[in-house]
């Protein structure tokens, strides 16, 4: 199971600024280890974030997105005590979801 | 059964050949199928490509995407960017790097709720324009920026 995320979500004008820092390899699939080998590609495919259990935004993401991800975004109607639920699913079919309360 | 059609379908039998078609825009995927984002926009070099992968070959350059990043990046690996749409109803973002292997950064699909505002920290092979492209009211528009890169973020 990987590392919890990093969530921060701090209510603004009546909406809410989410920050979200993942931690994840983001290996690209075109670097070569030491041997010459490719290092196969593992990244994070999809990034789904809910509102009070309802998805807002989802996010997909190639291996262009660097390590350990950041993602910042903006709610338009959040309040002070919503929950804010993250989930990200990668190309190992890893996944893991994280909560954190608007405040 | 028309025979050239059958041949032609047994010699496009292999999937391979069908994602080939699908990635190209040849063939449109339906609702379902773009329910689940299509990876394969992932695989294909070049911003004119993939544009067509996605759909939005016809984009429209506006004033009203906005890229906000560095104009250079000193480490290629981690290079903030933020795309920011002032259009209403928009329903997605993608990014796009001209100069890295495959073109397509990340897509995001703005759902009921969001602001149409995304930041996230992109990997660039060297300096190069980005793309941002943006879906709103089922037309694409797009904004491009040149950001200098000094080291590069691919295998380095």
């Amino acid at each position: 199971m990987a590392d919890p995320m990093k969530i921060r979500a701090t209510a603004k004008d009546g909406g809410a600024d989410v920050r979200v820092l993942m931690a994840h390899e983001m290996e690209t699939g075109q670097r070569k280890d030491a041997s010459g080998q490719v290092i196969p590609a593992w990244h994070i495919t999809e990034v789904t974030a809910m509102l009070n259990g309802k998805p807002v935004l989802r996010a997909h993401w190639g291996p262009a997105i660097s390590k350990n991800p950041y993602l910042q975004f903006k709610l338009k109607d959040a309040k002070p005590g919503d929950k804010i639920t993250i989930t990200w699913v990668d190309n190992k079919g890893d996944k893991r979801t994280d909560e954190a309360t608007v405040s | 059964m028309n025979v050239s059609r059958r041949t032609t379908l047994q010699v496009a039998g292999s999937a391979g050949l069908y994602g080939a078609l699908l990635s190209l825009g040849l063939l449109r995927p339906g609702t379902a199928a773009a329910e689940a984002f299509d990876q394969k926009a992932f695989h294909i070099a070049g911003v004119p490509d993939t544009l067509k992968a996605l759909g939005a070959a016809g984009a429209t350059e506006s004033k009203d995407v906005v890229i906000v990043s560095p104009d250079i990046a000193e480490n290629g690996a981690v290079v903030p960017v933020a795309v920011k749409s002032n259009l209403p109803n928009t329903e997605s973002i993608a990014l796009l790097v001209e100069k890295n292997p495959n073109a397509l950064a990340g897509a995001y699909d703005i759902l009921d709720g969001a602001q149409p505002e995304v930041s996230m920290r992109i990997k660039m092979g060297q300096s190069s324009d980005v793309v941002a492209l943006v879906k709103a009211d089922g037309k694409y528009y797009m904004a491009k920026k040149e950001i200098k890169v000094t080291l590069g973020g691919c295998g380095g």
